[in-house]
């Protein structure tokens, strides 16, 4: 882990002001050359680097009633093991008996190992505006950033798995709410956009590689990190869905399906996004 | 009624192919594994606006719900075209004009009808999100075809004013999965709004048609 340099203070700082007044800015011209501006002024120092160190230090404090840390949490590859755990999640996790994705394993570690209750650790996944990170945000930039190069292999072996794939995959295509909207109205051609923001063709595996690979990532226009749930969650508002629940057979199918379409893409999160 | 007769008709032919086709792709995976839309229904919450109703899919929501090579065609396209085109209202005093200036206000609002809208505040079309319009707004999508001079371009005939008022009541009339929502059918904007969108695709005076 790199320790802290003095220059990324202030570049932090114009990036949150920046960050405020990017919804005028973007009007006038494309977000894409505009993130590859601020990618080019920030080159490596991601934002999302200090939230990954909050992460860190949340894996490793003894915390809930247990007074435990969640080094021993099993992400899949094993108790403790955290490289290149993410870029293999969601998976079916026998102790649980379902397919999790990595926030749902996060609550399901909180709750055996550290002795918190389930509705409380899982109550408000993602910070409200202005707020520090929330544990789940804060972990999940960890984790993620510990799969860092590490090629997507999300696992279809056991017949949960296959069947979290179809329901996400259905899901996609499922046309409901007052504007008839599905995931695939906006993101399943390539090259098109609403407004000015480029939409992912997420039935394309070159696109679905990027979306999935880059997630969780630091949203500039909230300076913070957001996770995929939050991704899909949000996406589900503007569908004017009603509200898509944390930790869901939707949200978890809908990650399945993603990660599988970006299969041996290697993992770049915590990406940096609008 | 008859119009009722054929939602329920293609409703109900859509649903038994979705459930032979789940039936024999998922029997491998869970035996008991809870219907697609008994998982749908528990993967979300009521809130603000956004009630569990809008869940519920009418037929043309239920065909249309499959990738675009897959949608509807021949007699269960038709099915779903000529009740849509039965439903369209057009304005009851035979006024297709607004004010083509609130109807730039519309067409650039994207808010309404997500919870996080305030249900007070009136509905925009969000049709920047969509569609190049005025030519000096450079910020529009492209998911739909550019109206750039759309009224000077088509002319006010009748039937071109009827062709559009139907497109913006009910897309789905003339395509029947279009992706455009059906602004007028599903309660979206009001008829004055449809008026005053009218009037901001047509006047010789709209950005629009400049
Ligand atoms: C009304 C259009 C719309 C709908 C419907 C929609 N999205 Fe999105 N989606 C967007 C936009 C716009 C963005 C880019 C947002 C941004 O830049 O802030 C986006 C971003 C994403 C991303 C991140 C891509 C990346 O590279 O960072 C994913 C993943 C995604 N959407 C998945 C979904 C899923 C799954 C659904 C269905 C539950 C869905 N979207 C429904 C408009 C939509
Ligand atoms: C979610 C995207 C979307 C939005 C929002 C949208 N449209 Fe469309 N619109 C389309 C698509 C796609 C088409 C192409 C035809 C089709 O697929 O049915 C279309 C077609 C049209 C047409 C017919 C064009 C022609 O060449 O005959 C008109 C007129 C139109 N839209 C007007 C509007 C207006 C006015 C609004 C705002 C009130 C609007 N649209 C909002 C997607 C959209």
């Amino acid at each position: 882990m790199k320790k802290m340099s003095g220059m990324r203070w202030p570049a932090l700082l114009a990036l949150t002001i920046m960050g405020c007044a990017s919804g005028v800015v973007v009007a006038q011209q494309s977000d894409d050359d505009i993130f590859a501006e601020y990618r080019e002024m920030f080159g490596d120092d991601n934002p999302a680097e200090l939230i990954e160190w909050q992460g860190e230090d949340l894996w490793k404090e003894a915390r809930g009633p247990k007074q435990a840390s969640l080094e021993q949490c099993d992400l899949g590859l094993g108790p403790g093991v955290v490289d290149g755990a993410y870029a293999q999640l969601p998976r079916f996790f026998a102790d649980a008996g379902r397919v999790m994705d990595l926030e749902s394993r996060l609550v399901y570690c909180m709750v055996e190992l550290q002795g918190f209750d389930k509705a409380e650790a899982a109550a408000k996944p993602y910070s409200g505006r202005g707020e520090e990170p929330s544990a789940l945000e804060a972990l999940s930039a960890f984790i993620a950033g510990r799969s860092k190069g590490t090629p997507v292999a999300v696992p279809q072996d056991h017949p949960a798995e296959r069947a979290a794939f179809e329901l996400g995959k259905q899901f996609f295509y499922l046309r409901a709410g007052p504007h008839d909207f599905s995931c695939a109205t906006c993101h399943s051609q390539s090259g098109k956009r609403i407004r000015l923001q480029a939409l992912p063709n997420l039935t394309a595996s070159e696109d679905a590689r990027k979306a999935f690979s880059t997630w969780p990532g630091y949203r500039i226009s909230q300076g913070t990190v957001r996770t995929m749930e939050w991704r899909m969650g949000d996406c589900a508002r503007q569908q004017r869905l009603p509200e898509m629940k944390f930790g869901s057979d939707v949200a978890i199918g809908l990650i399945t399906y993603l990660g599988v379409m970006a299969e041996g893409e290697p993992m770049d999160a915590p990406g940096l996004k609008r | 009624m008859r119009t009722f007769g054929w939602v329920k008709c293609v409703g109900a032919a859509v649903l038994s192919t979705a459930l032979v086709s789940c039936a024999s792709t998922a029997a491998d995976a869970q035996a008991q594994a809870p219907s697609f839309d008994d998982a749908v229904k528990s993967s979300f919450k009521e809130r603000g606006q956004a009630g569990m109703d809008r869940l519920n899919r009418n037929a043309m929501q239920l065909a249309c719900s499959v990738p675009a090579d897959q949608s509807p065609t021949g007699d269960a396209a038709k099915a779903i075209q000529e009740q849509a085109q039965a439903r369209v209202v057009f304005p009851a005093d035979g006024e297709y004009f607004g004010d083509w200036k609130a109807g730039e206000k519309i067409a650039q609002t994207g808010k309404g009808m997500q919870y996080s809208d305030d249900p007070a505040e009136p509905n925009g079309g969000n049709c920047y999100a969509c569609h190049q319009m005025a030519p000096d707004e450079i910020a529009y999508g492209t998911l739909g075809p550019s109206l750039k001079g759309y009224g000077k371009l088509r002319g006010t005939s009748d039937p071109m004013l009827q062709y559009t008022w139907t497109r913006l009541w009910n897309s789905h009339v003339y395509n029947v999965c279009s992706h455009m929502p059906r602004f007028g059918d599903a309660g979206i904007l009001t008829e004055q709004q449809l008026k005053d969108v009218m009037a901001y695709l047509f006047d010789p005076k709209s950005p629009v048609n400049q």
